[in-house]
């Protein structure tokens, strides 16, 4: 049987972490199909067909779908499971509040965040913010999943040829609507996407010091993330946090600023290609998973950092 | 209004966890157990809400061992007024509690069940929204901030851009994010005030409910480990290594 991805877009574009999510329902079956449930979502499902490896777009319009809340978009992925042995979502707040109420529905369990593809019916997630890795096997007859983006290549974007079908609507129960949002408005690269991620931690002190690694994360084409101590401290929006109860990245190049490193911070990045570590005390955790480390005072640090950057003509890919 | 509080008991916040040996699970012999933390902020609203006059009653409720009634007792301590454990020795998965918690739902009638979004033990970050499914309520998830007034909740949610904010129908099911309390520390006097208040004992077979696990663990094992690396001295020194060495600026 096929395997059903679960879309994650704005109605015009899809979410990147849909790619790798791709990837890991090619890893189960060769037949992927994408669900795009949408609000005038057409340019989304002709987008979501281009996709290497997708064989067909189902295609749901309905207003209901426009903000892709739980309640409207949980039945129709239930009214679509019957033709699927697995049903996999991204592992990023949509898929995670979506893919339990599905699973609920089905009467089956769901498999959150996984890393490896073992078979059809086993996988390996982290648990206990990735300090141990448990190898599960279902006995559902529908698998729902959620996917951990950093741990699968992104599938290529262009070049698929998946059939776009239109596909029924589900009955909207009428038990939320959307009010409004605020979504942080950056120019910079979105923390799960970039090639490099500059953040600070506690060590920083203040919001507004963050000016400086934002200077040098400028430099690099960086995003700019924030330790939980540094969100809890309100220097920084949650949507900034990285590890275990905030985004897991995997950066080419990950500079921890003033973070020491506790395992909740730990697990959402140690799997970065490089790390670097810049911490004023030379027994910081962090420095144990760090490829390059300076101790010093960040405040002088940072600033050097980004004049040598320019001196030596660094420039963002 | 009335309030019911899913807690569950977990490995402290502050251990580091130990994978065991034969690769069954992590080692839980012997090793400090606390609330989750997530189902604190989620206690600590619901006593806001009740101090607030918004809430009447909060009914808290714990699944698993007989030590779960420690997670209850630190519930009450913090202001929750009676407790229900459902007493199990078996291995509870989400869907078996997000079962077990509309039982006690159709009990006890709440207008709203508050939970953590997620227990730092098994990560799974799934009770909540499986508990609406099944009961037919609306959801508000990863909470940073809760609103109620004339049957609706106004629910600010925290999701990867930013905040969403959703109106949704009363009953509804909210799970806790970290910003939306700072949760207290319960008082001494609460604490003894605490072991006087009610604790009812259920089990899932009075519940009615088919607690088999769906997943099997096949293994547990430790993460594959990152050696740590060299300390530079100069920033300079630093780029040339990023630049040359590894090639990632």
């Amino acid at each position: 049987m096929a395997v059903l991805v679960v879309a994650d877009h704005d109605n015009s574009a899809i979410v990147p972490i849909v790619l790798n999510t791709v990837t890991a329902a090619a890893a189960i079956d060769a037949d992927v199909h994408v669900l795009v449930a949408g609000s005038n979502a057409g340019a989304a499902a002709v987008t979501a067909g281009k996709i290497v490896g997708v064989s067909k777009v189902l295609h749901v319009d309905g207003a209901a779908y426009e903000h892709q809340l739980a309640e409207a978009l949980a039945p129709v992925v239930v009214a679509h499971a019957g033709s699927y042995s697995h049903i996999l979502f991204p592992s990023n707040t949509t898929g995670k509040n979506v893919a339990p109420r599905v699973a609920a529905l089905l009467d089956v369990a769901q498999i959150s965040d996984i890393v490896e593809v073992v078979s059809a019916d086993t996988f390996v997630r982290p648990i206990y913010a990735g300090n141990a890795m448990a190898t599960v096997q279902s006995s559902d007859s529908v698998k729902v999943i959620t996917v951990r983006g950093t741990a699968f290549a992104a599938a290529e974007a262009e070049g698929g040829s998946g059939a776009v079908d239109t596909a029924n609507a589900a009955d909207d129960p009428g038990l939320s609507s959307f009010v409004g949002q605020e979504l942080t408005k950056s120019e910079r690269p979105e923390l799960t996407a970039a090639r490099v991620i500059v953040s600070g931690g506690r060590g920083m002190q203040s919001g507004e010091n963050f000016e400086i690694i934002e200077k040098v994360a400028d430099k690099l084409g960086a995003a700019v993330g924030a330790s939980r101590a540094a969100v809890d401290a309100g220097y920084k929006p949650n949507d900034y946090q990285v590890g275990q109860t905030g985004k897991v990245v995997a950066p080419e190049l990950y500079i921890a600023v003033g973070i020491s490193g506790a395992i909740q911070h730990l697990a959402g990045m140690k799997d970065s290609k490089v790390i670097v570590a810049i911490n004023k005390d030379e027994e910081a955790p962090i420095f144990s998973v760090a490829d390059y480390g300076i101790v010093g005072d960040l405040f002088k640090l940072i600033p050097d950092l980004d004049d040598e950057l320019e001196t030596q003509d660094i420039k963002p890919r | 209004m009335k309030l019911l509080v899913a807690v569950k008991r977990v490995i402290d916040y502050n251990i580091k966890v130990r994978v065991k040996g034969d690769e069954t699970g992590v080692e839980t012999a012997n090793v400090k157990m606390s609330m989750n933390p997530f189902d604190e902020i989620a206690v600590e609203e619901a006593v806001r809400l009740h101090e607030a006059g918004t809430a009447t009653e909060i009914v808290a409720v714990s699944m698993g061992v007989q030590q779960c009634q420690e997670t209850i007792r630190t519930a009450l301590a913090m202001g929750c007024d009676r407790g229900i454990h459902v007493k199990t020795d078996d291995e509870l998965q989400p869907l078996a509690v997000a079962k077990l918690l509309a039982k006690i739902v159709e009990q006890e009638s709440p207008d709203v069940v508050v939970l953590g979004k997620q227990a730092i033990d098994d990560d799974s970050n799934q009770t909540g929204q499986m508990l609406a499914g099944l009961l037919g309520w609306s959801q508000g998830t990863f909470a940073s901030e809760i609103a109620l007034a004339d049957g609706k909740a106004n629910v600010t949610r925290e999701i990867d851009g930013g905040l969403q904010t959703v109106a949704i129908n009363l009953p509804a099911v909210i799970t806790t994010d970290l910003r939306l309390n700072e949760p207290r520390y319960a008082s001494l006097p609460n604490i003894m005030k605490a072991k006087k208040k009610e604790i009812a004992e259920i089990t899932p077979e009075e519940l009615g409910v088919d607690i088999a696990p769906r997943l099997t663990t096949l293994k547990v094992t430790e993460p594959s480990q990152r050696e740590g690396g060299i300390k530079v001295e100069t920033v300079a020194e630093l780029v040339n290594k990023l630049k040359n060495e590894v090639g990632v600026i």
